[in-house]
């Protein structure tokens, strides 16, 4: 990467704006680094807890995985670390299904959730939009605060006697709402109630927070038609959010209400542990519904700030502008649209009516073509680009066929007869997995790659990063491909055990290589984490604008203070793309360059 | 609020925390529309206790929506400085607000003496649902009274005039947003027994 420091119209803004009152030099440490009200450092919260997080969702998988690929291996030697969950060399079966419910909602929620839109909606967006910083300070503490507790009870909850909750990350009830049903339904699951509980609040009140700040604390100039694609992104997701959280908290209410205070909401006629229960009336149906209506706008609250991510890190490495800004936007307007009437195609071998299925058939194909749009606009950026291989840009070039790869199956599982071959096998996990797990992860990976030089003053090493990519993107799809192939043949997930099937027997090998490769994976993220720490004490120092780029963040110091500008804020004259734009000097324009120091590039509609 | 940074002027003309409030508000929408459209959604599937609603309802009804008055009253009073009258309006929206909250306490022993339970062996997710509008909505009524008298407290210390109006204006969207709120549930109720 050029390391000069091109430092371009540096003298444009620089004048001291008296009225600003940004002396936090001098604050206490605890009010600096621990409850700082700056969104830059509450960014940097986030994504350390949520990197913690990540290994341990990571660490839970390769322990399930070692159950599946060698389910005859004994594993006596992780008795140090789980004590009485190894049986007489066995896992577990009860830990098994525990293990899979933490790592789907450690991942899901706490991962791709609090951890991305978390640090990036965090961080960009008061540096994108010009913003001094959120509209509240304060409820952006403590919407990280409520994290912090939540993360902390649920993984305390990992310790109970009885186990963490157990249900699968989706606690669909009878089984979650039963204490005696299973020893995951105990304590495990109250815990993890409250630890969501928890969670949604500090969802809520980040959201609230982004939206407010996006639509009121735009810099002079920066039209909603100026606003980079992270930023379009990130509103889109927190709208997702406060539209779809408070559902879940009112299902999850519901189902408090079943398991502490004898109502019937969800539970009828129900004969478990030699005795007839007097719940009548309730219906298992009912959770589905308000939980899928939160559950699928939550996986484009997931994929969505990776969209955002990923269009601006093509465009700054393809040299090129995005191609279809405003169908860019358009797309995401109408994915999110989408979003929260496709939830029933989670639920059709739920016993739903058939025909409702059909509808929800319809709506959910229709997704593709939105999403097909995103696909065509990416690769039309990087068609006949300079594209400078930075190792952001090989995450997003990597983020950009997982989605492909995963979106595929997508179609397949869409439709509501398909759907009763390939349910709740493998090929569902092969499919989320690559769509929206391994995807959002890759955006993450490229998000943090790409913006470190602003989070630390310094920039991460390149070629472990390199080293990094190859092995996870590798890693990813030697464990995703021959998934499918396992969920075709109808290999059941959350398993503990196949060997009794004969039909299964012949996919010990194919299971032995997902798991080898999942370990692999896995452990080839601790050179990211190395990288990651090293790099933020002895990393090569940045420049303020390492990759060339045009949005606002760039124009701040290489360590931006609390306020983000020392000077005035700087007014926006033009969209963040115009790179290699034809006549001008260098091959970019940064945002604040006005169109009337560009005369040799302007187009004739470009004017002040 | 503390920690709000100062910017001069807002790209949407709108104050920051109002406009955060309006998100609030579409969020505890968002909840009541999940337990509304479940109720529908459960109700159909039959297996469902008809019963009356309890008669009180209506009375507690015109106690919120006249406390909605008051609060409006007094937010007018406010811009033009009455300090006095404010006092006393917002003091009659409290004093409504909780006879309200009473009243809705009633009508829960109401339904309990015609054994409608929230839970138990004979409960029927019909009474439940009733139970759980009424008390979630109660929750949201008690921090908007918690909100008023926190108005009440500032007008007592000269902090609500008509050069100081966000506070109390933020209160009256939120009590007229609770009120709304609750009209809406009555008639639902009442249009579904």
């Amino acid at each position: 990467m050029a390391s000069t420091d091109i430092s371009l119209h540096k003298d444009v803004h620089h004048e001291h704006d008296a009225h600003d009152e940004h002396d936090h030099h001098d604050q206490h440490f605890i009010f600096k680094y621990i409850f700082s009200q700056d969104h830059k450092v509450i960014a940097k919260q986030f994504l350390i807890t949520g990197i913690i997080w990540a290994f341990i969702g990571g660490a839970l998988s390769s322990i399930f995985r070692l159950q599946l690929g060698w389910p005859q291996a004994t594993l006596e030697w992780l008795e140090p670390l789980l004590g009485k969950w190894i049986e007489g060399g066995k896992l577990s079966p009860e830990f098994y299904l525990g293990l899979v419910t933490m790592h789907g909602t450690i991942m899901v929620f706490f991962v791709l959730t609090a951890g991305l839109s978390g640090t990036f909606s965090n961080f960009l967006i008061p540096l994108q939009i010009g913003a001094r910083d959120m509209a509240s300070g304060f409820l952006n503490m403590l919407s990280y605060w409520f994290f912090f507790i939540s993360s902390i009870i649920l993984f305390f909850s990992m310790f109970l006697e009885t186990g963490p909750a157990a249900a699968g990350w989706t606690i669909y009830p009878p089984l979650s709402a039963l204490p005696q049903a299973m020893p995951g339904s105990g304590a495990g699951m109250t815990w993890w109630i409250v630890a969501m509980a928890f969670f949604i609040v500090s969802q809520l009140l980040g959201g609230i927070n982004y939206i407010t700040t996006i639509i009121n604390l735009r810099t002079a100039g920066m039209s909603m038609t100026k606003l980079p694609l992270t930023i379009w992104a990130f509103l889109l997701t927190a709208i997702l959010g406060v539209l779809s959280f408070p559902v879940l908290l009112s299902c999850v209410l519901l189902l408090i209400f079943d398991r502490s205070f004898g109502t019937s909401f969800y539970l009828s006629e129900i004969y478990v542990a030699g005795e007839a229960l007097s719940n009548v009336g309730g219906s298992p149906i009912l959770f589905q519904h308000l939980f899928w209506f939160l559950g699928h706008p939550e996986v484009y609250i997931v994929i969505l700030p990776g969209f955002g991510i990923v269009s601006e890190i093509i465009a700054t490495n393809a040299r090129k502008p995005i191609f279809g800004y405003r169908a860019m936007i358009g797309s995401m307007l109408g994915i999110s649209l989408l979003s929260f009437v496709v939830w029933a195609h989670h639920m059709f071998v739920s016993g739903m009516n058939p025909f409702l299925g059909s509808v929800f058939m319809f709506l959910t194909l229709i997704i593709a073509v939105p999403s097909a749009v995103k696909v065509f606009n990416w690769i039309a950026t990087l068609w006949r680009g300079n594209i400078v291989f930075t190792v952001p840009m090989m995450f997003a070039i990597g983020f950009v066929s997982l989605f492909i790869s995963g979106g595929l199956t997508g179609i397949i599982l869409g439709n509501s007869a398909l759907d009763i071959q390939v349910h709740n096998t493998y090929f569902v996990v092969a499919h989320f997995h690559l769509v929206m797990g391994a995807a959002a992860f890759f955006g993450m990976f490229a998000g943090v790659y790409h913006w470190f030089p602003k989070m630390f003053g310094r920039m991460m090493d390149e070629k472990l990063g390199y080293v990094h990519f190859w092995l996870t993107f590798i890693g990813v799809y030697m464990v995703f491909m021959p998934m499918h192939y396992v969920g075709i043949a109808g290999f059941p997930r959350r398993y503990y055990s196949w060997t009794s099937f004969d039909l299964f027997q012949s996919f010990a090998n194919i299971n032995m290589y997902i798991s080898l490769a999942a370990i692999i994976a896995w452990l080839a993220q601790f050179i990211f984490a190395f990288n990651f720490v090293y790099s933020i004490f002895r990393g090569r120092r940045a420049s303020a604008n390492p990759w060339h780029s045009n949005t606002l963040e760039w124009t701040t110091p290489v360590l931006p203070g609390h306020g983000n500008w020392p000077g005035a804020i700087p007014a926006v004259y033009r969209w963040p793309y115009d790179y290699s734009k034809p006549g001008a000097e260098d091959d970019f324009i940064p945002q604040t360059v006005p169109y009337s120091e560009t005369q040799s590039s302007n187009l004739p509609h470009d004017k002040d | 609020m503390a920690g709000v940074i100062q910017q001069k002027q807002t790209s949407s003309g709108v104050h920051p925390l109002k406009f955060a409030l309006w998100l609030i508000i579409i969020s505890i929408i968002m909840m009541f529309a999940a337990f509304t459209s479940a109720y529908i959604v459960r109700k159909e599937e039959g297996n469902w206790l008809e019963f009356d609603l309890p008669d009180n309802l209506l009375i507690n009804t015109v106690l919120l929506v006249l406390s909605s008055v008051f609060m409006q009253l007094a937010y007018f009073v406010a811009k033009k400085d009455n300090i006095n009258q404010l006092k006393i309006y917002l003091a009659l929206t409290l004093a409504l607000g909780v006879a309200f909250l009473i009243g809705q306490w009633e009508a829960w022993g109401d339904l309990v003496s015609r054994k409608i339970f929230f839970g138990g062996s004979d409960a029927n997710p019909s009474g439940s649902f009733l139970y759980v509008l009424t008390g979630v909505h109660g929750f949201h009524l008690i921090t908007g009274l918690l909100y008023v008298l926190i108005v009440l407290i500032s007008a007592f210390n000269f902090k609500v005039h008509s050069k100081k109006m966000l506070r109390i204006e933020l209160c009256t969207v939120y009590w007229h947003f609770l009120g709304g709120l609750w009209v809406y549930l009555y008639l639902f109720l009442s249009l579904n027994h």
